[in-house]
């Protein structure tokens, strides 16, 4: 079986700081991480490939430095790793990334071996946009199981996999056909360790890196900023309202008396309301 | 989609941002009007439909143009009754796709469904919800189409030219950005529930109904439904849709102080939330999550316990009617949106404040209460 993940390098929300002048993004010093939704890919992927055997793929696309991310998937246990990387890619919306992923997928499968299953996580926490797996699935032409809470079976030799897919109203299980591109859930499964062989084969691998030629794009007019459809026309930090919370000082009462009268003195109607909701008495 | 959006400061590559100014190619020009996909899962439609048609109005209504739902679902009553309330909240016309093969949600026959819709009657916008099915599929179309999406958005408008510019937080959710499509159509949106405010119900007689094939029979389907399993009503929370709501971040300071929250949650008969941390730290379930990343809140109270208000978070939680902040650092970002704010230490107030609700709510006072109004 071989089995490509999809990562992404990004950088660790928490710390993000905005410039208080100049409303952008203060890159500098900000710790980068693998996306963590693409760890339960990962694992997921390395599961599959322990049972069936076969071989797991990582791919990247982003900066040199994303190669960081990529040999840390290998102290897990992948199996190889590719880095797209390219100024041409700079400025990439989802459908401009769909693209250069999908064509880098396509020369992975014609060096490595045509992909059984394509994983990534359910969606980037710095993008949040959830589009990139179903876009690269539209364009391999392969089915698209998303949101998947667990990975019920796989036959690679019947060319089957059986899903459990989390919908708004409960869950749906689906079986479809290899080859299928999944994009899994938080929380389905915990992420391995790695044994110390391979954290040392990690440190030593080739990481196979490959501009946007390498990876056979033909037309640059469909990637980074030229292949994408939107615009991001200003970016910007929400203005304040234009009064501030009205701060409750407790006199002759407790603040959380204060608190309450102050809620009750704003909505009087919410005093209904809640006696209604907290009913039972 | 804008998926990382690009940092405004980097230099765009030769050849620049060709795209950023407006020059819609001919064959676009014939684009109009707008859609609102309505999602439906087992005969029961989405709230979030009707939260978008009452936005696609305000959109409609600035173009000068028509308002149409899509209904895509099975032959019936059921998908009836939907169309129906989709002119009940605002619909000037629908299309609809009525097949047996759209019973439950696939991805392949909605794709192939709403694709040949747009294809066909050409809006110049598409929005749907930012759900588990809207997602999945307004990636499948957008990309098909090889138009541009803009995911979570949490503000539309129609700029002096016509143009949808739909604003979403980016970085993480410390900035906002607004995003074009400009010359690619439709310019799709996805919105999450509860963004939008519900507009109101009024009942209307059914207009316009189009009706398309899907042309499709059920072995040119890859992907089977081998089973259904309803979420347990214990297990799913009312998170979005709740009145109250109470919820905890960091200033909690250790994951059994969580309890707190859930204490006062049920005192008032609320739901509780947490902010995007705690769920990163392990200390509450993602499905408790407040903000960009969980679930979008309109409650008509909404308390903040130990929550700074970054704006991944505010995005969040802005449609409530009153929101109530607890923090020790009177510069947190909340007291900027907050409507009320208390400034000190929540693990200590949070118990004296169940117990003031609890005081203030119990059958005595709420007796008092009743013979004031009864006067």
């Amino acid at each position: 079986m071989h089995i490509v993940v999809c990562i992404k390098q990004v950088p660790d929300s928490a710390q993000i700081r905005v410039h208080p002048v100049t409303n952008t993004i203060m890159r500098q010093g900000v710790p980068t991480i693998i996306n963590p939704y693409d760890l339960f890919a990962v694992e997921e992927a390395l599961r599959l490939r322990d049972v069936h055997g076969g071989e797991v793929t990582v791919l990247t696309m982003g900066p040199a430095s994303a190669e960081d991310s990529l040999r840390r998937v290998l102290t897990f246990g992948a199996d190889r790793a590719v880095l797209l990387t390219d100024r041409f890619f700079a400025g990439s919306d989802t459908l401009a990334t769909t693209f250069a992923l999908a064509t880098a997928i396509r020369k992975i499968g014609e060096t490595f071996g045509a992909p059984d299953i394509v994983f990534t996580g359910k969606q980037t926490i710095d993008g949040d946009t959830a589009q990139v797996g179903p876009g690269i699935a539209k364009r391999l032409d392969f089915r698209q199981l998303t949101y998947v809470s667990k990975l019920v079976s796989a036959d690679p030799d019947a060319k089957e996999i059986v899903v459990e897919r989390r919908s708004e109203a409960g869950v749906q299980v689906l079986k479809s056909k290899l080859p299928v591109l999944v994009t899994m859930l938080e929380g389905t499964n915990e992420m391995r360790r790695g044994t110390l062989e391979e954290a040392i084969a990690a440190t030593r691998a080739e990481i196979v890196t490959w501009s946007a030629a390498d990876a056979g794009v033909e037309d640059m007019q469909k990637c980074g900023l030229r292949g994408s459809p939107t615009i991001v026309k200003k970016v910007f930090a929400p203005s304040a309202r234009s009064e501030k919370a009205a701060f409750v000082e407790a006199e002759d009462q407790t603040p959380a008396e204060a608190l309450v009268e102050a809620i009750f003195e704003r909505q009087p109607a919410l005093q209904e309301d809640l006696a209604a909701l907290a009913g039972g008495y | 989609m804008a998926e990382a959006p690009k940092a405004p400061s980097k230099q765009p590559p030769a050849g620049g941002r060709a795209a950023s100014k407006k020059e819609l190619p001919e064959h676009f020009k014939s684009y109009k009007h707008v859609w609102v996909f309505v999602e439906q899962e087992r005969g029961q439609a989405h709230p979030v439909s009707w939260e978008l048609l009452g936005e696609g109005r305000k959109l409609a209504d600035k173009l000068k143009v028509d308002l149409a739902a899509v209904v895509l679902g099975p032959e019936g009553e059921a998908t009836q009754h939907v169309i129906g309330e989709a002119f009940n909240y605002g619909a000037d016309l629908a299309y609809l796709v009525a097949d047996p093969l759209l019973e439950d949600y696939r991805n392949e026959p909605y794709t192939k469904a709403l694709t040949d819709l747009v294809n066909t009657y050409q809006p110049e916008i598409l929005l749907l919800g930012a759900t588990t099915l809207g997602r999945d599929l307004a990636g499948s179309v957008a990309t098909t189409l090889l138009t541009g999406l803009t995911a979570d958005s949490t503000e539309l408008d129609v700029d002096e030219d016509g143009s949808l510019a739909a604003t979403r937080p980016t970085f993480g959710g410390s900035l906002l950005c607004t995003i074009y499509t400009l010359n690619y159509r439709p310019q799709m949106a996805t919105v999450r529930p509860r963004v939008m405010a519900m507009p109101e119900r009024v009942e209307r007689p059914v207009g316009k109904v189009i009706t398309h094939p899907l042309g499709l029979v059920e072995d040119d389907i890859v992907t089977k439904v081998l089973d259904f399993l309803p979420a347990r009503d214990s297990s799913k929370s009312n998170l979005a849709y709740a009145d109250v709501v109470v919820a905890g971040g960091l200033g909690l300071g250790s994951p059994e102080n969580f309890q707190l929250i859930r204490q006062l949650a049920t005192t008032l008969g609320a739901e509780y939330g947490c902010s995007r941390p705690l769920v990163q730290k392990g200390w509450v379930p993602s499905d408790r999550q407040i903000g960009q990343t969980g679930k979008t809140i309109r409650p008509k109270l909404y308390i903040a316990a130990g929550i700074s208000g970054a704006i991944q978070h505010r995005v969040g939680v802005e449609g409530s009617d009153l929101i109530v902040a607890i923090n020790t650092d009177k510069n947190a970002p909340i007291f900027d949106f907050a409507h009320v704010g208390l400034v000190t230490d929540a693990i200590s107030l949070l118990p004296a404040l169940t117990e003031a609700f609890r005081k203030r709510l119990s059958p005595h006072n709420r007796d008092k209460l009743a013979s004031r109004r009864a006067r």
